[in-house]
């Protein structure tokens, strides 16, 4: 079953410089009880592809064309902005990449895991039990003594896993971590990560988890989406798109990934040219300019060209590349 | 409270000090370098030689200047500020005995300020660029930049003279709190609509700030409500700058208070110098002085520490 | 860096006719800097000219004409003495603002002098004077003055004394601030390396890189001696009556507060609208020029 399904989802702001594209016919699924990985460099739309879910958009954003379904029938993109933030922490909860910003710094942790179960109906009394509950389970000691502190008296790794806590107390459907590891240390990164896969055997719901960590996405998520630039290029199980990339620009991720190097480099590789303005979109290809493939083909919008099970890679040349580009 | 904390509030405490030795070694230098002989001023034209003569010896003004420093540092430790050159009361009795309606004055100036400033420089800040939010920007210069007198003459004449909504003059009965409110509502409006103006001005601009940290973003992606996010998340770290200012509207609030007693002829510090000063009553003058100025240093030390201990939440958290 | 210290004079005239130009375009953009310039001409022509704007001498006095209310003959009144509100107004005017240029600039000059010394001198000495500015700074403003004209007797330059030595302590620190920046920047150290004397980079190439923004600040202080002075002459502590001040003409009226209201126009309106232009000028010009405040909104 599909959980949240974004089908040629468009994004424009409205900017002093112009009309900027930030999203441009995106497309994907998140399968009930799944971690689907969303992964791509800074700048290529992950945040607005979150913000959109949420319906956070920024006043100057607008969806222009396109829909995200949730539970299969309701349209976020048009769901009321009541309605929406009854979704908000009930149903899809978020978990940010900051964990030293995520928590308001002069309200006790108890106080903001208290504020979040407003809409349960439970007493003062069997929030907080649930909150220490919660605490518990993501490895918090001595919660009872904790939920009266503020996240100063916190360190940084505790913040993260209370936000992790606040984010799942309410069972939600869908949980979205944006980079949630990226501000922690290796260590910790995985002792989180681990939590993470553990939490949602546990409560069953599906994860959205963007990274620009390729090694992370390997390692928790059963599917993945690969973005540049505003559009999703390429998406599929882990295996295949680790094993059988199509598109050139996965495949140029994949080979710049430090992990996966296999021998000593004295620089690591990157990849040529810089992210296009998204103001003054190219004509066709997204990747064709920097694109070692690119031809006159690529001049048009490339298809969505679909192969063995939900494997689909945005190119001309998708066919092409398992033999052509040398990264 | 930590003991870095114990430790600044200690440091804050011994700058205050400083400075209010530093400002009464200034007022020192001010009335013997300011050319007039403070008993003649007090006696008036018509005294004779030996009359000032006398009252020099009295206010130990025949001695030299040294002896006079050491005397005046003296006895201003003990809390002697001399005395009244006519009744003979000690001046600080007669300086406490005001002290407390001014104060009142002051307390009436910053509810005004507070309970106005906030809210509108919150709804302005929460709409930023629309119509609330230019009407009072320009609003907010505009009762900053009028002098308070001016306000105070006016809503004097505006609402007690010609409309005759409220008292004119004076303090209200005493016991009758309900007299003295209405008493207090015009003077303190006047004493605090510029700091209305200021308030507004600084939470509309740490509210924007706030509004853009990440822990907001948190909070709608938990759907809590826009008012409670404004209101009791945003709200309580937007306000934190305007505890420090608080503490210098204080002071420029006594200032503008000394006009809103006189015009409005409630007792209080003002007063009490203004009549001071027609009858060439100077020791008052100079001990009110020296009382209002050791009120408004404490009063920023403790503004500073109170913003140090409320800040610490925020910036350790940072860090 | 050499030929940046050699050439860092001021511009020449014609570039900074345009620059003016330019700027007083950008002011008069913003509807409140219009609004803003447009009063402080006015309030500066009417002081200018008050000599020519009114045939009446603002200090004769008619008994047949007193509380006469405002008509084409006395265009805002007289007052309980029958003297001609509009001829006080405008010479009262001129009491403002001498006051306010006067004071202002004297403050400024002895900011910049202490300023300098503090943030050029010896480190003991900038803490020094930093304390000395701290204890001037603690006086509530107007509790200092009460006390300073009681000591001094009244009088305009009592009055003149006092706006200096409240408005000092922040202008030296200001300028103190910024020497110590300027003191480190590229220009100066490589100026210095070549041997200029301390009194030639203060003149020419610290001076000049913070007078913009110190004019700007004292235009808006312009408002509070305008109020000082206003204020102590209500109180019959600045200018010595029958001379007009609007603060004379205030107090005038609130000595007949149940008689006429237009006493109280005449000094109170001048008062409004003088603080409301500088103030207004003032914030649009430091919106114009401030560089950093610019970028921070």
């Amino acid at each position: 079953m599909t959980l949240l399904s974004v089908k040629d989802l468009s994004v424009a702001f409205h900017t002093e410089g112009g009309r900027l594209e930030a999203l441009k016919r995106v497309n994907l699924t998140v399968p009930a009880n799944r971690i689907v990985g969303v992964v791509g460099e800074s700048g290529c739309g992950k945040s607005t592809l979150i913000n959109a879910i949420l319906g956070l958009l920024a006043d100057s954003g607008e969806v222009t064309s396109g829909e995200i379904l949730f539970e299969g029938d309701k349209d976020l993109t048009r769901l009321g902005s009541d309605q929406m933030r009854a979704l908000r922490g009930q149903k899809i909860a978020t978990v940010f990449q900051d964990p030293m910003g995520a928590l308001n710094p002069v309200l006790s942790v108890g106080r903001q895991m208290r504020d979040i179960q407003y809409r349960s109906g439970l007493s003062r009394q069997q929030k907080n039990e649930r909150s220490i509950d919660m605490l518990r389970k993501v490895r918090i000691p001595d919660p009872e003594r904790r939920l009266v502190q503020f996240p100063h008296e916190f360190s940084g790794g505790m913040k993260q896993r209370i936000a992790i806590a606040m984010a799942l107390m309410m069972e939600p459907a869908l949980l979205i971590a944006d980079e949630p590891t990226t501000a922690l240390d290796a260590t910790l990164e995985v002792a989180t990560i681990e939590l993470l896969k553990d939490l949602q055997r546990d409560i069953g719901c599906s994860v959205l988890f963007i990274s620009h960590h390729l090694g992370v996405i390997a390692e928790l998520c059963n599917e993945m989406v690969v973005m540049y630039a505003g559009e999703v290029v390429e998406r599929g199980t882990t295996h295949e798109i680790f094993h059988n990339a199509r598109h050139p620009y996965t495949r140029k991720l994949l080979a710049c990934d430090p992990a996966r190097l296999s021998r000593r480099e004295p620089r690591l590789p990157t990849i040529a040219g810089t992210l296009p303005d998204l103001r003054n979109r190219p004509q066709g290809c997204i990747f064709q300019p920097r694109c070692e493939l690119a031809d006159e083909v690529c001049r048009m919008a490339p298809p969505d060209a679909a192969f063995e099970g939900s494997h689909v890679a945005r190119c001309w040349h998708a066919e092409a590349t398992m033999a052509g580009v040398s990264p | 409270m930590t003991p870095e904390m114990f430790r600044y509030t200690l440091k804050r405490l011994w700058l205050g000090v400083i400075i209010v030795s530093l400002a009464m070694m200034m007022l020192f230098a001010m009335i013997y370098l300011i050319p007039g002989d403070p008993a003649s001023v007090a006696l008036g034209p018509r005294a004779t030689p030996a009359m000032v003569e006398a009252l020099r010896a009295r206010m130990g003004l025949d001695q030299p200047i040294w002896m006079q420093f050491v005397h005046f540092y003296g006895s201003a430790l003990r809390g002697d500020l001399g005395t009244e050159v006519l009744s003979g009361r000690p001046v600080l009795t007669v300086v406490m005995e005001q002290l407390p309606f001014t104060l009142a004055l002051i307390g009436g100036g910053i509810s005004w300020s507070v309970l106005l400033g906030i809210p509108l420089g919150c709804m302005a800040a929460v709409k930023r660029g629309g119509f609330v939010d230019r009407v009072v920007g320009v609003l907010s210069v505009a009762v900053i930049a009028v002098p308070s007198f001016v306000v105070a003459i006016y809503s004097l004449l505006i609402f007690a003279v010609a409309l005759e909504w409220l008292p004119a003059i004076g303090a209200g009965e005493p016991g009758n709190l309900s007299s003295q409110l209405e008493h207090l509502i015009l003077p303190s409006l006047a004493v605090g609509i510029g700091w209305v103006g200021y308030i507004a001005r600084m939470v509309r601009a740490s509210m924007l700030e706030t509004l853009e940290a990440s822990h907001i973003r948190t909070a709608r992606a938990f759907g809590l409500t826009d008012r409670r996010i404004t209101y009791s998340y945003a709200l309580r770290i937007a306000i934190l700058p305007t505890v420090t200012v608080l503490g210098i509207g204080i002071g420029q609030m006594l200032s503008s208070a000394v006009f809103a007693e006189i015009v409005f002829a409630r007792p209080g510090i003002g007063k009490l110098v203004y009549e001071a000063i027609s009858v060439r009553n100077y020791p008052i003058v100079t001990g009110a002085l020296l009382v209002t100025t050791i009120l408004f240093v404490f009063i920023n030390v403790l503004a500073d520490v109170v913003i140090g201990v409320l800040d610490s939440r925020v910036r350790s958290s940072f860090n | 860096m050499l030929d940046q210290a050699l050439t860092d004079f001021p511009p020449r005239r014609r570039e900074r006719l345009a620059a003016t130009k330019n700027a007083l375009k950008r002011i008069l953009r913003d509807p409140l800097g219009a609004i803003g310039l447009t009063l402080v001409v006015l309030a500066v022509v009417s002081a200018v000219f008050a000599g020519v704007l009114t045939n009446y001498d603002p200090n004769r006095i008619s008994p047949m004409v007193r509380f006469a209310p405002a008509s084409l003959q006395h265009l805002l009144g007289t007052d309980h003495l029958g003297r001609d509100l509009f001829a006080r107004m405008l010479f009262g005017g001129r009491i403002a603002l001498s006051v306010a240029v006067g004071a202002t600039a004297g403050s400024l000059i002895m900011g910049m002098v202490l300023g300098l010394i503090a943030g050029y001198g010896p480190r003991w000495l900038d803490n020094i004077l930093l304390l000395i500015f701290d204890g001037a700074k603690s006086f509530p403003t107007v509790m200092l003055a009460l006390t300073l004209v009681t000591l001094s007797g009244p009088s305009l330059l009592a009055v003149v004394f006092v706006v200096v030595l409240v408005s000092v302590p922040g202008y030296a620190r200001i300028i103190r601030t910024q020497t110590l920046v300027m003191r480190s920047a590229e220009h100066v150290i490589a100026a210095r390396s070549m041997g200029a004397s301390t009194g030639r980079i203060l003149r020419v190439h610290i001076l000049p890189n913070i007078v913009g923004p110190i004019l700007i600040l004292a235009s808006m202080d312009v408002p509070s001696v305008v109020a000082i002075e206003a204020g102590l002459s209500f109180l019959g502590l600045g200018v010595r009556p029958p001379t007009a001040s609007w603060g004379t003409i205030l107090n005038d009226g609130f000595s007949n507060i149940r008689d006429s209201y237009w006493i109280l126009i005449a000094g109170g309106l001048p008062i409004v609208l003088t603080t409301l232009g500088f103030t207004f000028l003032g914030e649009t010009l430091r919106d114009v020029f401030d560089v950093r405040l610019r970028e921070r909104s």
